[in-house]
């Protein structure tokens, strides 16, 4: 968690330096989503700080799955809402669409360019933020053809965004060019009774992550022998190397036991030596009573 | 799965094969004539599903006798049985053969193994006593959770419906077992005594084999038109063997007609079939098509195939274009065309037709306002109009006929009216009779030479009037009955009268009558001989509901013994203890058991294991049921559920619990609210009713000026404990119950934090939507709700399809939120959230039956979508499978069933997901500290980090239904529920659908109770929760926590009920049954005893000692 703070403050520093002049605050966050993309990894990948990296138009791609392959640029925007208000245009997205020689095609090095702020959308968001009002967003849900069969929605509670200055994290769910879903919220926890906050500052830092379909893993698949084989092969091996306590436990305990009373009779005997006198008066007054009653 | 006994015998028998879904042996004609000669024990087994057969398999498995079971087998041909004199009245009817399910299991065990006898040579002479075979079973297995034969019907019942009935054909000419045949709307064919009304044999069909028709035929097959027409099929009468089964085939889908003949020829008698507009002769003994005959002219609606009594020719009737009148007349011998007439009626044609004699119809116009009278007497064809209004002066409206065949008279509908006309011989029509109350017409019975009888019920109040005339005769009734009906059963929708002969010689009739809540009753001399509650067969929805605290003033079932009884009782059980008692007493004991007055009370018990199930069926009733023996408290049918005038075709939605009284408000009853709608679309207007759980009396209902798409329990409750209700409108507007003033308040507090969602699963949209303060339209309406939309997931509607949505139960109790990894002594955070939903998509091409497309082309996508966010918290996809999906979801996991192409099995996955924001609770110091975010709340705006871990294994079955147990606190381990293509529960434990087996687990993880991995799930025949029973048609599977921490109740719902005590880690937490607590204070007392003779033993001694 550290480590993406620092990051992140790291990417604010860069890009401040970069665009000292720009009207708006841009982090785009550049995703090598090969093949396998980002699944399987809990965490998103540390953001990259564009100056650090031209512009990928001829970025090499370190595996073609063949020559075929060919990219093409494409944008889609982000759009948002304030409350129950229409939604306006908020930010792009530009993506690199690979197409792939079996026909598939798949969207790689997302960016994200968020628009800043008016002093319109302000205002606007000072009121969710007063009314503890949802903040929404939505993007095509067909990257090629916008908007697809219908937008993909989003929301977040407006009070959940303003940290240092406004964190937002997407993540996107993608199917070929096809948007499913899009999770979008703050990087951190957001727990109920949300206090009213304002950020300090008006720009957004975003975090995007593409995230595509995993694979289930398969059945496990034996055939009889393999089994039988490991089977009879794991018996040989079975026997696992106990240690000496945990074989003979049951024997040593009761030895402790006799050492130790051994001991004690050991402690005891040169005391009754040494007090010679006490064991018999002790046994006189024992008996005493008994006698008294014998007398009796 | 075949036995393998079986499977050898049907490799050897050439012309055997083995049905492995419908679990019979099947033959041809050829081999079953051989069989059946040769070997005539086999009969029973041939094209019969073998009941029982999975249970068999445990109990016969490869070459073990079973002692006790074996006997002597009895052949149950009725026709064997020699023919009397026609007893005709009750007196002479014995009822024989009470036969258990054991013995019938031991009977088909016992003629299976003669029958591998005879094919194997060696000699099987080893009589294995029943507990030795017991024994054997028990012990060479794991330790699993199996019942003892003694246990069976201790906690468990079962009830066998049969759904409504759609026709009914009496079989009472033949000795012994009187009996009527029916078949049913639920796609069952059964046969019942017509004494008890209890099911002889019954078969139920697929869920798409509707059955069109039934006839009996030779006296000893029921034959049965079925699946629109094109499956005929034979049913030995006795005992309800498959006898032969044909398919038809034709070139047009059509009306399904069924036509039973006195032709012959060749010695077969032939019963003659329209369907799929072909019109086909089949033989009744073998089933083999003689002729078919097509007709040419393409719109041809065919209404009526008749056989006029006594010639060799058939006439079939239609309509063509609508306007036009066809007649074929068809020589029955050979399917030749003897006569085509035609004639045009320029007014048209509407809905059905009446017979009124061989060789007249009367039909209406298609305004309903003109009757037809189309004669075709001699093959000429005359069509004569009769406009209503000249027959009944205020008639309003257009007319509908009640389709029947009664000679010279016929009924029509006019509104409410049922109006009664007469055809008399020249062709006139008048009217007879108007009768304003709800009526039912029966067909006609021929009960001697050309007379002709039918019945008919009228509602007058609370009673009923069940009147039979002779057709030609209006003012002469041969019978009139008047029987007091019960209110809950609602109108009368079908009669069915049959005949007998009285003592005296007189004429008897029975009438057997389906009423508006599908049950069905037998009407006999003005009392009702039995009834069946058949409406229990189509259960919607179920919930509980717990029974009275027993206290002074509550009803307690008059059942308690006396004192002698109780004494009896109690030194029984101790000789059964010290094993002193005799046979007759063991079974008085078991007689006791399962009576035991204390499982039937109606208050609550200290175990939570008496409850009432009530019960929502598709005819509007409500049952309330036991649990301890099944029985029905009451029943309602609702009247918000009822047929009216606003509301044309209501249907029941949902039921849920709506007052459960709990502390300050225990002195109320508790209440259930049953909300449906009118009409099988989303914006139909709503109902609901409110009913009393205890009394079930409806406590009041309306009907809702919004439509109800969904029904949301909300977690709050007022102060008189009902519960809150969001009902959601197809117009997404959300609408508060109860509405109270009270209500309102609560609900406003909580506002902000009430999200809900909707799956358009035809679109593949799903949505989130919040609460906005007010209706977008209507303001007045303080308790309507607005929704805006939060989120949406979009679902490419070109590659995915959805097919199954499954969220946790609401009321599940979960124990403990960490699980402990003690192979590297790691704490996992189980993520458990309420929100969770669970959708599974399929390819679009995909959706339809297994195996319609390869394997690359179909896939199955699965989600775990939080609903208050609309985070997609997990997707993973199974390339080459697809559905039907099952799927169930508990505490942190689901388990879904689908179809795996590649492998050519079913798989069943399990996903489990772990919370990662919390790991780092795992250091102690921190909790010492306070350090840790356990306490902090959980959001779901928090971005969640969850890790998943899922597997995969071959199962064997195809499922029908799935659940989990669920417990009180949710301690005990959990077992699935799985309900087998068999129908059959079985209970499979959930560790074997653990993510982290492994081929070999290390020693800390076998301590753990981790299994290791196989490929495919095992089926291990002793956890079978129904035992030996069926539960035919199983739809739900429903579990219910008792009290007792170790037991769950777990209902099964299909056409039959199953009710058990299931305890998943055995009853860890209570005595079990058999403890004598008798035995226990003997033992005390005689240590007491023996204590103190000691004691006094050991003074003297002492004294004597000392004196020494």
């Amino acid at each position: 968690m550290k480590s993406v703070k620092v990051i992140v403050s790291f990417v604010f520093t860069l890009s401040l330096l970069s665009f000292p002049s720009s009207g708006f605050q841009s982090d785009e966050l550049l995703v090598d989503d090969e093949e396998f993309g980002l699944e399987g990894s809990p965490q998103p990948r540390s953001p990259e700080p564009i100056p650090t990296r031209s512009p990928p138009v001829t970025a090499p791609t370190r595996k073609r799955h063949s020559d075929l392959d060919s990219d093409s640029k494409i944008q889609f925007s982000l759009e948002h809402a304030f409350g129950d208000s229409d939604f306006s245009p908020a930010g792009t997205f530009s993506a690199r669409l690979k197409t792939w020689s079996h026909g598939g095609q798949t969207l790689t090095k997302l960016r994200f360019s968020r628009n800043s702020f008016t002093d319109e959308d302000k205002e606007k968001f000072k009121n969710l933020l007063e009314n503890d009002d949802f903040y929404r967003i939505r993007i095509p849900s067909n990257v090629l053809s916008p908007p697809g069969r219908d937008f993909v929605i989003s929301s977040v509670k407006a009070r959940c965004l303003p940290r240092e200055g406004l964190d937002e994290h997407f993540v996107i769910h993608m199917e070929g060019v096809n948007v499913l879903a899009v999770n979008y919220g703050s990087p951190g926890s957001c727990p109920y009774p949300r206090n009213l906050k304002l950020p300090a500052k008006w720009s957004f830092s975003s975090h995007t992550v593409l995230k595509n379909s995993e694979q289930a893993p398969r059945a496990p698949v034996f055939s009889e022998e393999i089994l039988g084989g490991e089977n009879a092969e794991g018996e040989v091996v079975q026997p696992p190397e106990r240690s000496f306590w945990a074989k003979y436990w049951m024997y040593l305990i009761p030895l402790g036991l006799i050492v130790m009373n051994a001991i004690t009779q050991a402690m005891n005997m040169p005391e009754e030596q040494a007090s010679g006198q006490g064991q018999p008066s002790a046994g006189a007054v024992q008996r005493g009573p008994s006698s008294a009653a014998r007398r009796r | 799965m075949v036995l393998p006994l079986i499977a050898g015998l049907v490799r050897e028998e050439s012309g055997l094969g083995w049905d492995d879904n419908m679990k019979m042996i099947t033959c041809d004609r050829v081999t079953y004539d051989a069989a059946v000669t040769i070997h005539p024990k086999y009969a029973p087994f041939l094209n019969k599903k073998i009941e029982f057969y999975d249970e068999m398999s445990l109990v016969v498995g490869q070459d073990m006798a079973t002692g006790s079971f074996a006997k002597t087998f009895v052949d149950i041909d009725l026709d064997n049985v020699v023919e009397g004199s026609l007893p005709l009245n009750f007196e002479n009817e014995d009822v024989d053969e009470e036969r258990t399910k054991s013995e019938k299991l031991g009977e088909i065990a016992e003629a299976l193994k003669k029958f591998t006898e005879d094919k194997t040579p060696h000699p099987f002479a080893m009589p294995i006593t029943h507990a030795f075979l017991l024994f054997l079973i028990f012990s060479s297995l794991q330790p699993t959770l199996s019942l003892y034969e003694d246990q069976v019907g201790l906690t468990d019942w079962h009830q066998q419906y049969i759904g409504k009935v759609k026709q009914a054909v009496f079989h009472t000419h033949k000795t012994g077992r009187k009996r009527v045949v029916v078949s049913t709307e639920d796609n069952v064919i059964a046969t019942l005594d017509l004494r008890r009304g209890e099911i002889f044999w019954r078969h139920v069909l697929g869920h798409n084999d509707v059955v069109d028709g039934i006839v009996i035929a030779l006296g000893k097959y029921v034959i049965t038109l079925s699946s629109e027409g094109s499956i005929l099929r034979a049913w030995n009468l006795p005992d309800g063997q498959m006898v032969w089964e044909s398919s038809l085939h034709g070139p047009k889908h059509s009306k399904s007609l069924l036509v039973m003949t006195n032709v012959v020829i060749e010695k077969d008698n032939v019963v003659i079939i329209f369907s799929n507009g072909r019109l086909h002769a089949v033989s009744c003994i073998d089933g083999e098509v003689l002729w078919n005959k097509d007709f040419e002219v393409e719109s041809l609606v065919v209404q009526k195939v008749i056989q006029p009594p006594g010639s060799n020719f058939v006439y079939v009737v239609g309509f063509a274009a609508s306007s036009h009148f066809e007649m074929y007349q068809i020589n029955a011998m050979n399917g030749e065309l003897r006569k085509h007439e035609s004639a045009a009626f320029s007014g048209g044609f509407s809905g059905e037709v009446s017979l009124v004699s061989s060789e007249t119809l009367v039909a209406l116009d298609s305004t309903g306002l003109i009757l037809l009278r189309i004669s075709f007497h001699k093959g000429n064809v005359s069509i004569q109009q009769t406009p209503i209004s000249n027959l009944v002066e205020d008639s309003l409206g257009p007319a509908v006929i009640i389709p029947s065949s009664i000679m010279e008279l016929f009924a029509i509908k006019i509104n409410a009216v049922t109006i009664f006309i007469r055809v008399t011989g020249t062709g006139k029509l008048e009217v007879v009779e108007k009768a304003n109350h709800e009526t039912a017409v029966g067909d006609a019975l021929s009960i001697s030479e050309g007379q002709q009888a039918f019945g008919l019920v009228q509602h007058a109040g609370r009673d009923i009037h069940l009147t039979v005339k002779l057709a030609h005769d209006w003012g002469g009734d041969l019978l009139k009955e008047s029987i007091k009906m019960d209110q809950q059963r609602g109108l009368v929708h079908k009669v069915f009268i049959n005949n007998y002969v009285r003592t005296d010689g007189s004429y008897g009739f029975r009438a057997l009558i389906v009423m508006e809540d599908h049950s069905l009753l037998l009407l006999q001399q003005g009392a009702i001989v039995w009834s069946r509650e058949d409406g229990l067969a189509s259960i919607i929805d179920v919930t509980t509901s717990e029974l009275p605290v027993e206290r002074a003033g509550v009803s307690v079932a008059k059942v308690e013994l006396n004192l002698f009884e109780w004494l009896k009782g109690h030194m029984l059980k101790l000789k059964g203890t010290l094993m002193l008692a005799s046979p007759e007493d063991i079974a008085a004991i078991q007689y006791m058991r399962l009576k035991s007055s204390e499982k039937s009370k109606m208050t609550r018990d200290h175990n939570g294991f008496r409850k009432l199930l009530i019960a929502l069926t598709r005819a509007g009733k409500l049952f309330a049921l036991h649990t301890g023996d099944g029985r029905i408290v009451w029943s309602l049918l609702l009247q918000s559920l009822h047929k009216s005038e606003a509301c044309q075709h209501p249907i029941g939605l949902n039921l849920c619990p709506w007052q459960v009284p709990h502390h300050h408000a225990l002195d109320e009853n508790p209440s259930v609210l049953v909300v449906g709608r009118c009409g099988p679309s989303s914006d139909a207007p709503g109902v609901i009713s409110f009913v009393d759980s205890y009394t079930g009396k409806e406590l009041s209902s309306s009907s809702l000026v919004h439509s109800v798409a969904q029904v949301i329990p909300l977690p709050y409750t007022d102060s008189t404990e009902q519960r809150f209700h969001l009902l959601i409108d197809a117009d997404k507007h959300a609408h508060l119950y109860p509405k109270t003033p009270e209500a309102i308040g609560i609900f406003r507090r909580e506002f902000s934090n009430i999200y809900w969602y909707s799956v358009e699963d035809d679109n593949g949209i799903i949505k989130g939507y919040a609460l906005k303060s007010k209706c977008d339209g209507n303001v007045a309406d303080k308790f309507c709700f607005g929704s805006r939309e939060l989120w949406s997931i979009v679902l490419p509607s070109e590659s995915e399809k959805i097919i199954a949505t499954v969220t946790r139960k609401l009321n599940e109790a979960v124990h403990t939120q960490a699980k402990l990894i003690a192979a590297d002594q790691d704490v996992m955070y189980k993520y458990i959230s309420r929100n969770l939903l669970f959708v599974a998509t399929v390819a679009p091409k995909a959706s339809g039956e297994i195996g319609s497309v390869t394997p690359e082309e179909s896939w199955l996508v699965v989600y775990l979508i939080d609903t208050v966010t609309g985070f997609v918290l997990h997707r993973v996809t199974h390339h080459g499978s697809q559905g039907p999906v099952e799927a169930v979801f508990s505490e942190n996991w689901v388990v879904y069933h689908y179809f795996n192409l590649r492998a050519h099995r079913y798989e069943m996955s399990v996903i489990e997901i772990y919370d990662q924001s919390r790991a780092d609770n795992k250091d102690v110091w921190k909790l010492v500290v306070g350090k840790h975010n356990l306490t902090s709340p959980i959001s779901s705006y928090s971005r969640s980090e969850v890790v998943t871990k899922s597997q995969s294994y071959f199962f064997t079955h195809s499922l029908k239904a799935i659940a989990v147990t669920s417990t009180a606190k949710g301690i005990t381990s959990k077992q699935l529920l799985i309900g087998t293509i068999g129908d059959q529960v079985l209970a499979l434990d959930k560790r074997f659908l653990d993510p982290r087996r492994s081929v070999n687990p290390t020693q800390a993880e076998r301590e753990e109770g981790i299994i290791p991995l196989t490929d495919s799930l095992p089926i291990i025949p002793q956890s079978y929760i129904t035992h030996n029973l069926r539960v035919e048609g199983l739809r739900g599977i429903i579990t219910v926590p008792a009290k007792l921490e170790s037991t769950t109740l777990v209902f099964a719902h299909g056409l039959d009920l199953f009710f058990t005590h299931f305890a998943p880690s055995r009853t860890y937490d209570s005595l079990t049954e058999d403890f004598s607590c008798a035995l226990l204070l003997i033992t005390i007392v005689v240590l007491v005893a023996a204590i103190f003779v000691t004691w006094v033993l050991s003074q003297r001694k002492e004294l004597q000692d000392k004196w020494r």
